[in-house]
């Protein structure tokens, strides 16, 4: 009786039972072609970071490789070195006011070209164009710009503002300051996108109700517009904030880390440390500080992500 | 705030609000200009005349001196970043499209896992994999070349086109991929015949992403590049190696940021595609 009522239920199933199996083409081919890149992602990120982390952690610190496990001998050495806790404070330094420059500056104009007015399209393509060039030729141009015989304190003396002259990329105090400015001028034009994108996304309904309550437009934009932008200035935070951890070009083309190391960074200090004085286990150590110093601010956001994904 | 005082209505009529408003946006203006002003007028200007004048005079007796100095000392580096820039860009997109298709439609279990440990890929300080990609790249004999640049773009630029790719399949409606099953279409039938056909503007997305940051890039490309350096190596350099005039700089300087810069001026908009993909939120 068994195999009387099986047959018609084995056809019927067939189909059904064809994707259970799990070699079925349906199946495997998909997995047959993302397998290329994860396996070259999986050497070329997660086994070259454990990589990184094993040589972090060893003796390795000449030209030929020792792996002889020391521990965190070579962490505990670069706290204790002056230059990496000046390389930190650099860090907090360079990240706090690009931040801020290109947040402010990012969402000025992107008010200011979403207000309609003539020729909104040239200013927007005006604004963006930097994006497009590489950090060397800006790195080239500003140090060009930065010097402080011909270039900008010329156009201070002009404007009378002779005390903001400064030597700029060769004063400890102020070099800094002038990579900070030519990185704001290459990416605040990310961040007027992103805000830009925000603002054309929120209805004009939702404007002219709080207009037709009596709201002034200042009022309108800083209790409507602006928490509406929150998510969008989150993500440029993170985004702008990653990218100031990991900048290299520009120190690397305009200041070198110089004077002395008032404008260095730990991912100068890193390429310095590894291929030119071959201290390869403290220029890993390094590099895995940064690692989780970007980790921090990425994991949570990439899981953010994904999880707002599914939910949607 | 007065910033804010100019809704649609009034479009046309200028008010000292709305002359206010371009006000700001002019001296915005003149800050973004500013570089490439000065670039252009002092890569115009011969040495004599350099030594006279500060950066913002214009030229006296323009010259195109500069410029064949700097062509001279990069073009062999300007030919290798092209032969860098074309199959890395051409091989990451192809491999993007295929992840972005597979993990789009075709979600597996630990799809989503697997998207992000790639995703991850992108933000990664450079830095975190050089030691073992420089030691890998000489035991392959890959090390001090084009070609290990190759191979290295193409896997870190998988995340970003993968990315794009998913978010842009991720719109394509079901029921074209449906008809096709129903057709008795393959995983690679559909991809070929269906999906491809309409990856076009995908395509460019990503092609002109890619071009733009590889051709741009400039920590793997010091460090593994050797004796071949790509354009930007050789910019950095130039400032070095031969006397360090500016104008020729600046002539160098905007021949490594015309490729870029013709790309953006003629197809912009997929460029900010691109660029706001990178932020995720699509």
């Amino acid at each position: 009786m068994a195999t009387a009522t099986a047959q018609p239920a084995m056809v019927e199933r067939l189909p059904r039972s064809r994707s259970i199996f799990p070699w079925s083409s349906e199946r495997l081919t998909p997995i047959l072609l993302v397998a290329p890149s994860v396996i070259l992602i999986g050497i070329f990120v997660y086994g070259f970071i454990g990589q990184t982390i094993r040589v972090s952690l060893s003796r390795w610190n000449n030209v030929l490789p020792d792996y002889t496990f020391v521990g965190l001998r070579n962490y505990i050495r670069l706290f204790g070195i002056e230059r990496f806790q000046n390389d930190l404070i650099n860090t907090v330094h360079f990240t706090a006011f690009f931040l801020a420059g290109c947040l402010v500056i990012g969402l000025g104009a992107a008010v200011l070209l979403d207000q309609r007015l003539r020729g909104t399209l040239f200013f927007q393509n005006v604004f963006m164009y930097p994006l497009a060039l590489a950090f060397v030729v800006t790195g080239t141009v500003w140090r060009w710009i930065f010097n402080p015989y011909t270039g900008i304190n010329v156009i201070l003396d002009n404007l009378h503002l002779g005390f903001l002259k400064s030597g700029w990329l060769t004063d400890t105090n102020v070099a800094l300051n002038g990579v900070v400015i030519a990185a704001v001028w290459q990416m605040s034009g990310f961040c007027m996108a992103m805000f830009l994108a925000g603002l054309r996304g929120i209805p004009e309904e939702l404007r002219e109700a709080a207009r037709v309550d009596g709201a002034t437009e200042w009022q309108l934009f800083w209790r409507v517009v602006f928490p509406l932008l929150r998510p969008i200035t989150l993500s440029a935070v993170i985004i702008l904030g990653h990218i100031s951890l990991k900048i290299f070009d520009l120190i690397y083309v305009m200041t070198s880390g110089g004077p002395g190391y008032s404008s260095d960074l730990p991912s100068l200090y890193m390429f310095r440390a590894t291929f030119q004085e071959n201290l390869y286990g403290r220029g890993a150590a390094i590099a895995t500080m940064l690692l989780l110093l970007v980790a921090i601010l990425i994991v949570p956001y990439l899981i953010w992500n994904i999880r707002g994904e599914t939910e949607r | 705030m007065s910033v804010l005082v100019a809704p649609a209505r009034s479009r046309g009529r200028l008010s000292p609000a709305r002359l206010g408003l371009y006000a700001l946006l002019v001296v915005l203006g003149v800050f973004y200009l500013t570089p490439i002003f000065a670039i252009i007028i002092t890569s115009l200007k011969s040495a004599a005349e350099l030594a006279r004048t500060t950066v913002w005079d214009m030229p006296m007796s323009p010259s195109l001196e500069s410029y064949a100095t700097a062509f001279q000392a990069l073009a062999p580096s300007f030919f290798n970043s092209i032969y860098l820039v074309v199959p890395a860009t051409l091989v990451s997109a192809f491999l993007g499209s295929m992840n972005g298709y597979v993990l789009a439609k075709w979600k597996f279990r630990g799809a989503n896992l697997i998207f992000t440990l790639l995703l991850f890929g992108m933000f990664i300080p450079y830095q975190s994999v050089l030691i073992p990609l420089v030691q890998l790249l000489t035991s392959i004999n890959l090390y001090g070349g084009i070609p290990g640049l190759i191979l290295v773009h193409i896997v870190y630029g998988i995340p970003i086109c993968t990315l794009i790719f998913r978010n842009y399949y991720a719109g394509v409606p079901k029921e074209l991929l449906e008809a096709g099953r129903i057709d008795g279409a393959s995983v690679l039938g559909i991809y070929r015949h269906i999906l491809l056909p309409l990856s076009v503007p995908g395509f460019v997305v990503v092609l002109i992403w890619q071009f733009t940051s590889i051709w741009n890039e400039f920590l793997f490309a010091v460090t593994i590049s050797g004796n071949n350096q790509p354009i930007t190596v050789a910019l950095v350099n130039l400032a070095g190696s031969i006397a360090p005039q500016p104008n020729v700089q600046m002539a160098g300087a905007l021949l490594a940021a015309v490729p870029t810069l013709l790309v953006y001026i003629l197809l912009g908009r997929y460029f900010v595609r691109g660029l706001l993909a990178g932020s995720l939120k699509g």
